[in-house]
Order: C-alpha cells, then structure tokens, then sequence
C-alpha cells in the first residue's frame, strides 16, 4: 500500500534521524474519487492545495491530534482517469497524505480517498538513489571484498542528510567545546547559511564537512555577520565524538571526574 | 519559510572569517575507513509494501548485524490494520 523513500540511519548516525523527521518530502498518490467530477474542476481544487493548508491529524496519528498548519509545495504531473487522480505533491514535514485526499474529496463534493502512495523523496534522499531489501541482503552476504564496494555503494555518509538544512561551518579549536556540550559562540562561526532564524533548526560542520551537532539558532544570520559577541547557536543533539579533535579550552581548576 | 520545497531552493553561503583546517585532524565524511563509513552512514532503502516501517529497521539491523539503527518519517503506520480489516475503525479517517 506505502512504499518508497525510507531514510534508514546506522550506529552513531540514528543520533540524525531526527533531521529527516523535519525535512519536507515528496509522494505520488492514488487518490480514488467516489463520483464523477469534471477533470477540469479536479485540476482547479487540486491546485487550490497549493500553499498553506490546516490539517487535522487522522484518529490515529502518532501526534496530538491539534488543527496545524502545513505547507503543500506543490501538486504536478497530475493524471485524471475516470475516478482515478494520479498527482506528485511536495510538502512539509508531518503533512498527511491520506488526510489532504480526504479533504480534497470534500471540497469536489464527492468524496475521495487515498488508493495507493509511494514516498519519491524525503529531503535530500530520492527514490532514484534508493536500494531495495534484496540489494541490502546481497551487501550482507558479501565477501570482504564485495562487501566493501557495496557498502560505499549502498550507504552514504550521514552528512548527506542535511543538504538542505541551514548550516554553520565552525573553527577547529571549536569543535572540541561543542562536542562537549557547549554553546556554539560567534567567535567559533567561519561560514553561515543565509536566511538563519531564532530557534531555527541548523547544523554545525567542521571546515572537513563533518557533521558535530544539531543546534537551533539563538539569532538571525544577519545579526551573526554583525555581531562579535555572543551566542550564536544551543547546541541540541552531539553527533560527533568528542575526541575527534582535541580539546583546547581551559579546564576549570575544579577537577572533574573522569569519563566511564 | 519560503513557498518552494527545500530542495528547489539554493542558499547562499557567507563567509565571516577567513580560516583553515588542520589536515591531522578528524577526516571527511568521504575518506572515511569502511568502518567508520558504516558507523556514521544512512541507507536509502525503497521500502516494499507489507512490512511496516518499524519492521523494515528490524530487519536490516539483523541482516547487517547493527548495534542500533532508526528511520526517519514513518511510511503509513497502520497499514497493516487497513490490510486485514477493510471497514474496521483503521480505515474510517474522521
């Protein structure tokens, strides 16, 4: 019934799922209407979709089931047949698909209801790029050799994941901090995303492109670019490990216990 | 938040320091060894219909002996119950 995109994080990086849970995905849907509607007046309510739209989660949703706001980014490539409505829509994080096909069913006036989806892309992953179980399974039965072409293959670094997720590029001799913990300060800050705003969701990467921490802005780009002090950014989920680069801030003279 | 889907957005990078990377430190993501590649890696997997998604991470776990492993955006939940049960409260969206 559902099939396609389904962003699978191994080991360490299941610590960036949550990146995924957040960005904004694209379905073709089946939706089978049940009566006649002229394709002309389909295409018009379809395209009425398009932009804001207020949800109610279904009975059975895995969230509070509170009127929300989504955004449909578009509905293209639309196939009418008979009662059959064949549409790709991109749209945000946490819209349902089963649930918009409903409500587009209402506004025809006939009712309508979701036949068949298939996820083609969720953030940066796309349909094309994806491996089926059977692939999954020959990386599995692989030698060493095999296995390691497969495996650079099949898996993609998770840093992959946040293609489109503002980001702030951080100093070495900062890392160490963040991995521990700390607040991202502007003094840390080498290159920004434009368009960064309070309590957005970003990344922080090393100057190697390596990913160090999911964070939320504590202020706008434009205010990091002017400012000299400060902080730029809460530090939310540590991705990397903390030895990965050493530390070079002060210790406090209170002496801390050391790590299990 | 604009009106385009991320993914048809370019944003622009600003530069507010001028600064290098030491080469002895850490590794980008594309050199690294096999297992740390594996480590700090996502998989792209099509998922079929049938299985859950919960039990599509169950099984690639066991198949590629993972420690731990997640997914993220659940494809359709209680599909299952819709399968076995055509009319039953699954089904009824309110």
């Amino acid at each position: 019934m559902v099939t396609g995109v389904l962003p699978l994080a191994l080991e360490d990086a299941t610590k960036t799922i949550q990146a995924f849970l957040l960005t904004g995905k694209e379905y073709v849907c089946l939706m089978a209407l049940h009566g006649d509607v002229e394709e002309k007046k389909t295409r018009a309510v379809l395209e009425e979709f398009i932009g804001d739209i207020l949800q109610r989660p279904p009975v059975r949703a895995a969230v509070r089931r509170d009127v929300r706001k989504r955004r449909i980014y578009y509905i293209r490539d639309v196939e009418m047949d008979g009662r059959e409505v064949l549409f790709r829509v991109g749209c945000q994080a946490g819209t349902y698909i089963r649930k918009l096909v409903y409500d587009i069913g209402e506004v025809l006036g006939v009712g309508a209801h979701m036949r068949e989806l298939r996820r083609t892309r969720a953030g940066s992953f796309t349909e094309e790029e994806s491996f089926s179980l059977y692939d999954l399974m020959q990386l599995s039965q692989a030698n060493t050799e095999e296995r390691e072409v497969l495996a650079r293959r099949m898996v993609k670094p998770m840093e992959s994941a946040f293609e489109y997720v503002p980001r702030i590029y951080i100093r070495d001799s900062t890392v160490s901090s963040i991995c521990h913990g700390a607040e991202l300060a502007l003094p840390g800050i080498v290159r920004l995303s434009e368009g960064i705003l309070p309590k957005m969701s970003i990344a922080l990467f090393t100057l190697k492109d390596e990913l160090v921490a999911l964070s939320k802005a504590l202020m706008s780009s434009d205010q990091m670019m002017k400012e000299d002090h400060g902080l730029a950014a809460k530090t939310a989920r540590v991705v990397m490990p903390p030895e990965t680069y050493p530390r070079l801030w002060k210790r406090k003279t209170v002496k801390v216990q050391a790590q299990s | 938040m604009s009106q385009r889907a991320p993914w048809e957005e370019q944003r622009k990078l600003l530069v507010k320091l001028e600064e290098e990377t030491d080469p002895a430190l850490g590794c980008p993501p594309a050199k690294r060894p096999l297992d740390q590649h594996l480590r700090f890696g996502l998989i792209n997997v099509d998922k079929p219909s049938g299985p859950s998604s919960h039990e599509v991470v169950a099984w690639v776990k066991r198949m590629l002996r993972l420690k731990h492993a997640g997914h993220g955006g659940t494809l359709e939940t209680f599909a299952r119950l819709e399968q076995s049960d055509g009319h039953g409260r699954a089904s009824s969206s309110p």
